[in-house]
């Protein structure tokens, strides 16, 4: 039974990544009254993806070549370190919350330095501008993690994932504020609306893209793979840590399905949301954004100061 | 509002909306179905296509923009238009291939990765249409790429377009099974 | 053979040896090239000297007490006390110092001709063993001479390359700034020798209840503003970044990451050690001033982009962040909080020596760019990971370290002073926890900007095309420089690997302290490197993440690579550029990477632009001849710190002149009024 938690934990977010970014994909094209691709798409996307050529451009550095396997190897370490379906760990103890933060971080660094190799001049704006948003983001990432982690009094996110009802209704107030502030966050990091457009053309419009337009072959269906790992990282964060519903506590088959079940209800959940989010709004001005990442920060540091 | 979120799970299947009966509504959806499968088979389920307008009057661009409503909705084939060549499986390069373009074009055909299928659309691409013999065109695209495939209308339209990519399949299939 | 290392013998060779170093190398003048050779050669002999006593003394070795013979001066006393605090910081500086000497190997050559080798090497060595005598000097007018000889040694290495004109002025300002920290550190001193009536450091701590509260907070004011002009605290740092910049690169390097760290050991000791029972405000002053470095450090080395002067707004921010340890360390104390004391010290100790380090490593790799590019102007780079690509990866090493990101050192020691902050939050009621909820989100955003500003400097330096022809003709550097770096890297990667056995010897270090000599410390290391902080509030491990890391991607690598498709080729072809032919114009510039950040910041940055355009035709002003953009950065500290000062100094200067207006008569008067006003004292 151990060994079953510990394959499915290792492997859960990479499996599952390419999935939710379907779901969402697919909800867009309802709303849009149209059918959309299958679910499965993204999966055939990286299937046809890593059997093509690739064309590197001269310009281009040993950084190119090595961003994009650092930057997946990180979204798989955050990966299975964090509570996807168990509140409890028998892996490597890296669930801290600040290397979690820090080691998404050497992820963006990478990408952004990748951008800018090429030398295109598009890549070198879209490294500007992810840049100063995962700046400003940063603080309220930490500062929202940081709410769940004071009321449980531990930094270890599986410490926080096995808080019981009892405590969260204590704390109802701040961990809702948290969470809202976090809601503002995983937009910003994972490049959706009303931060960036992941489906966009304009290259003047695009952040996140404009950093991979170079990468071809095998190199991009890593990048769109991180990217949907990253996705899958966040709404895990955000699910298991401010509602930990439904995660299992001991190493029983049942427990396990159960907290599989939850996991996959918690996708559909978020993946729901985010993409009547995507159909509503539409993308701010690039100078309206650090408003809305200062403001995730203050209503964070609120949530702290109304802890105590 | 709640009833725009119910039509997540009940868009119906409407495909075609046409007045006259010329066009058989059947024979379209198996068309369309042949489509996928081929697509599925041949390109792993998913296509890339980066359209380069090489100096068009954009009536050829404005089918294609219509290729991807909720109409004709070329995403549910695994078919989606991507913004960089180096994405790209297919170019569809349309336009009379006006002299100023010929370096971006070369260029763009340069940075897609192969495996790549080249197909011009329109007749201006083929042989520079009703703008041939000018100075400020080069009389097709197949003067400066090689190009695999044409797609003949002035412009042609999203069906025209969709049943012409069936054949382009059907073709690369009875190449590939040739090889 | 322990005991001899570990013994005042041993200790006195350090200097020793820097002086002999020093005076022989003046033997040198007529020939460069030996003259570089013995300078290299004796500091980097020294500092491994050092560095054996330190290594010794910190894990086998007893306090050291002892003076030499007594001097004739009744007030001075040549008196050492090293204690296992004095005995890390002999530790930095040597480790330090031994990469910077064998630098300056290869760097010196570029020196030939133009200056005297030999006396560079006198400044440099005095300047080395200077710093050896600062840290355990006793008696505070000893300090006080071993911290004038730094002051000195450091103008003239700033001032070395005095063909510029620049560095002139920058070691004016240096000598200034410097000399008015001092005359705040020998009235702080001066007024506790009027009340403990001694210059020993022990015995006014000894004697500290006869100073009273007042003037003890008097002798703090005056030390954080004198130490602090040394370490460069906000609003004190004006001569930070045109005196790093200005000096030769080893000389930056130990001045940036060894010389502003003795402001730090002197404010250790005194508030955390000497000067003890202490109020509360002064932790929080001491942590406002953290808060406030560390985000202006930061948000002012995105501005810039002469790579020396970034890399020296970023030491003020890593002192931001070893204050922000500092001062939560000392507001624990105060309120009864010893373990959570300790556990600040131990987070900014180990911050101080992983910032020496990197911030080392990034000074040589600068310098070793600067020696190829003939120009400290980061827009004028690109493309030089071509040409240098042992130091690119050295920069990227030092980049990523500096940003906090795993595995390497600068990681663990913020994820400590992360933790002193979290527990802060918890453990305090709620008037200082805000404050502390302050220090955790500025602490947050600096980290966040810093990230920001090293993908500036690293993309801008050595990625994409290059931006001028000086490029084509880089090289990489000589073999001695990049060992220098080398070493560097690799002690980064320990640091952070090891960072468990670091924590472990700083809790020794701080339990050493007689303010600490009872208390058990929060943390906890397991046997693999495993750190805990107790009850359970959060572990990290370093090997766990370094090897879990490193397989992941090698597996990934291995897998794509030769299991997923193998027969698929790479072609090498140009940028996507839309069919336009990319010029260097077209890259991405650093001042165009940070301007966003800049124009977000603009009330504190105060960006300005202003446009000059002359025209072909006066009248009509239609067609344009030339069109000037100058884009500036406001400077509030001159504005509306320095100047009013220097103003209201200048003003009160004229009126004293008065006084000496060459008049004989008026001389004589003064004399006889003089001699009036001391008779009548006597009567």
């Amino acid at each position: 039974m151990n060994l079953l938690i510990f394959i499915i934990q290792l492997s859960l977010v990479t499996a599952i990544s390419p999935l939710c970014t379907g779901i969402i994909k697919k909800i867009k094209a309802h709303l849009q009254n149209r059918h959309g691709a299958s679910v499965f798409q993204p999966y055939y996307d990286i299937w046809k993806l890593l059997h093509k050529d690739e064309v590197i451009s001269r310009d281009a550095s040993f950084i190119f070549r090595l961003a994009p396997f650092i930057i997946f190897a990180v979204t798989v370490f955050v990966g299975f370190s964090i509570p996807l379906f168990t509140s409890f760990s028998n892996i490597f103890q890296a669930s801290n919350i600040l290397v979690i933060i820090y080691t998404l971080a050497i992820g963006t660094f990478f990408l952004a330095l990748a951008g800018m190799d090429s030398g295109s001049p598009m890549g070198g704006f879209g490294s500007s501008r992810e840049m100063t948003v995962s700046a400003l983001a940063e603080g309220g990432f930490i500062f929202s993690l940081l709410t769940v982690a004071l009321i449980n009094h531990s930094t270890d996110l599986f410490t926080i994932a096995s808080a019981n009802l009892f405590d969260f209704s204590q704390s109802l107030l701040p961990i809702i504020l948290a969470f809202s502030g976090f809601l503002i966050v995983l937009l910003a990091e994972t490049a959706r609306f009303p931060f960036d457009n992941p489906a966009t053309h304009l290259e003047l419009t695009m952040i996140h893209e404009s950093m991979i337009l170079e990468y071809s072959g095998k190199r991009l269906a890593l990048m769109e793979w991180a990217t949907s790992n990253k996705l899958v990282i966040f709404i895990a964060l955000g699910a298991n840590l401010f509602f930990p519903l439904g995660l299992a506590s001991e190493a029983t088959l049942v427990a396990i399905l159960i907290g599989l079940l939850a996991f996959v209800i918690k996708i559909i959940i978020f993946s729901v949301a985010i993409a009547s989010l995507e159909s509503s709004l539409a993308k701010f001005r690039f100078f309206r954004l650090p408003d809305l990442l200062l403001s995730s920060l203050i209503i964070n540091a609120v949530a702290i100061a109304l802890i105590f | 509002m709640f009833s725009l979120f119910l039509k997540i799970f009940k868009t119906p299947d409407n495909v075609v909306f046409l007045s006259n009966n010329e066009i058989n509504q059947k024979a379209v959806l198996t068309t369309l179905k042949e489509l996928e499968s081929k697509i599925k088979k041949l390109f792993h389920g998913s296509l890339a296509i980066r359209q380069i307008d090489s100096g068009s009057d954009n009536a050829t661009e404005q089918e294609l923009v219509a290729l991807s409503n909720s109409f004709y909705d070329v995403e549910r084939f695994g078919i989606h238009f991507v913004a960089s060549p180096r994405h790209a499986d297919m170019l569809l390069i349309t336009g009379p291939m006006t002299r100023n373009m010929i370096k971006a074009v070369k260029r763009a055909y340069e940075a897609t990765p192969s495996p790549k299928v080249v197909v011009t659309v329109g007749d201006d691409a083929e042989n520079g249409g009703i703008w041939q013999g000018s100075y400020a065109v080069s009389d097709g695209v197949s003067n400066i790429l090689p190009v695999h495939y044409h797609i003949p209308g002035d412009p042609p339209s999203p069906t025209v377009i969709l049943s012409s990519l069936l054949k382009i399949l059907q073709i690369v299939e009875s190449k590939t099974l040739k090889s | 053979m322990l005991t001899f290392i570990t013994s005042p013998a041993s200790f006195l060779i350090i200097p020793t040896l820097f002086i002999i170093a020093g005076l022989g190398s003046l033997f040198f003048r007529k020939n460069d090239h030996l003259a570089n050779l013995w300078i290299s050669t004796t500091a980097m002999l020294a500092s491994l000297w050092g560095l054996i006593f330190s290594l010794s003394f910190i894990l086998f070795g007893q306090e050291l007490v002892f003076s030499l013979a007594p001097t004739s001066f009744p007030l001075l006393s040549l008196s050492f006390h090293i204690d296992l605090l004095a005995g890390f910081f002999v530790f930095i500086i040597s480790l330090i110092s031994i990469f910077c000497s064998l630098y300056g190997l290869g760097y010196l050559t570029h020196f030939y001709k133009k200056y005297n080798i030999a006396v560079f090497g006198f400044f440099f060595n005095f300047f080395l063993g200077s710093l050896f005598l600062v840290v355990t000097a006793s008696n505070a007018i000893f300090f006080l001479i071993a911290w004038e000889i730094m002051s000195v040694a450091s103008y003239f290495m700033v001032v070395y390359d005095r063909h510029d004109k620049s560095n002139i002025k920058a070691g004016l300002l240096y000598l200034i700034m410097t000399y008015v920290g001092t005359a705040f550190i020998i009235l702080a001193f001066l007024l506790l020798y009027k009340y403990t009536n001694s210059f020993e450091f022990a015995e006014i701590k000894n004697q500290l209840a006869l100073v009273p509260n007042y003037i003890k907070d008097l002798v703090f004011a005056f030390a954080l503003i004198g130490f602090g002009t040394k370490a460069g605290i906000i609003p004190l740092h004006i001569w930070l970044p045109d005196a790093h910049p200005a000096a030769p690169t080893q000389v930056s390097a130990i001045m940036s990451g060894v010389m502003i760290k003795s402001g730090i050991y002197m404010m250790i000791r005194l508030f955390m050690d000497i000067l003890q029972p202490i109020p509360l405000w002064w932790g929080v002053t001491i942590l406002v001033i953290g808060i406030i470095s560390s985000l202006l450090g930061v948000l002012y080395a995105l501005t810039e982009h002469d790579i020396k002067r970034l890399l020296a707004y970023h030491s003020i921010e890593n002192i931001g962040i070893i204050l922000l340890g500092l001062g939560s360390a000392l507001i624990f104390y105060t309120l009864n909080l010893p373990e959570l004391a300790l556990l600040g010290l131990i987070a900014s100790l180990f911050h101080t020596a992983n910032h020496a380090i990197f911030k080392s490593l990034l000074f040589l790799s600068a310098g070793s760019v600067i020696n190829a590019m003939h120009t400290r102007n980061m827009e004028e780079y690109g493309g030089l990971i071509k040409y240098m690509p042992q130091t690119a990866l050295f920069f990227l090493i030092g980049s990523m370290a500096i940003s906090a990101l795993p595995p390497f050192n600068g990681f663990f020691s913020e994820w400590l002073i992360f933790q002193t902050l979290f527990q802060g939050i918890m453990e305090l009621n709620s008037a200082w926890h805000l404050i502390f909820i302050v220090a955790v989100g500025s602490l947050a955003l600096t980290g966040g900007l810093a990230l920001a500003c090293f993908v500036k400097a690293f993309g801008a330096i050595f990625l994409a095309r290059p931006r001028s022809a000086e490029v084509l003709h880089a090289k990489e550097s000589p073999l001695s420089m990049r060992l220098a770096m080398g070493g560097l890297a690799l002690m980064a990667i320990i640091f952070g690997l090891f960072s468990g056995t670091v924590i472990i010897i700083l809790e020794k270090i701080g339990t050493s302290l007689s303010a600490f000599s009872n208390v058990t410390s929060l943390l906890t290391v397991s046997a693999s490197q495993k750190i805990t902080i107790m009850p359970d509030f959060g572990t990290v491990s370093a090997p766990v993440i370094f090897i879990t890391l490193g397989a992941l991607v090698l597996i990934i690598l291995f897998l794509v690579k030769s299991v997923i498709y193998k027969k698929q080729t790479v072609k090498i072809g140009r940028t996507w550029d839309c069919g336009n032919d990319l010029n260097p114009r077209m890259e991405i510039t650093a001042t165009g990477f940070a301007r966003s950040i800049v124009v977000i910041f603009k009330s504190i940055l105060k960006p300005s632009l202003q446009q000059k355009i002359e025209y072909h035709d006066a009248d009509s002003r239609f067609l344009q001849k030339s069109h000037t953009i100058t884009m500036q950065m406001g400077d509030v500290y001159y504005t509306f710190f320095y100047n009013p000062l220097y103003k209201i100094v200048n003003a009160l200067s004229l009126r004293v002149r008065t006084i000496q207006n060459g008049n004989i008569n008026a001389y004589i008067s003064y004399i006889f009024g003089a001699l009036i006003v001391a008779l009548f004292s006597v009567l």
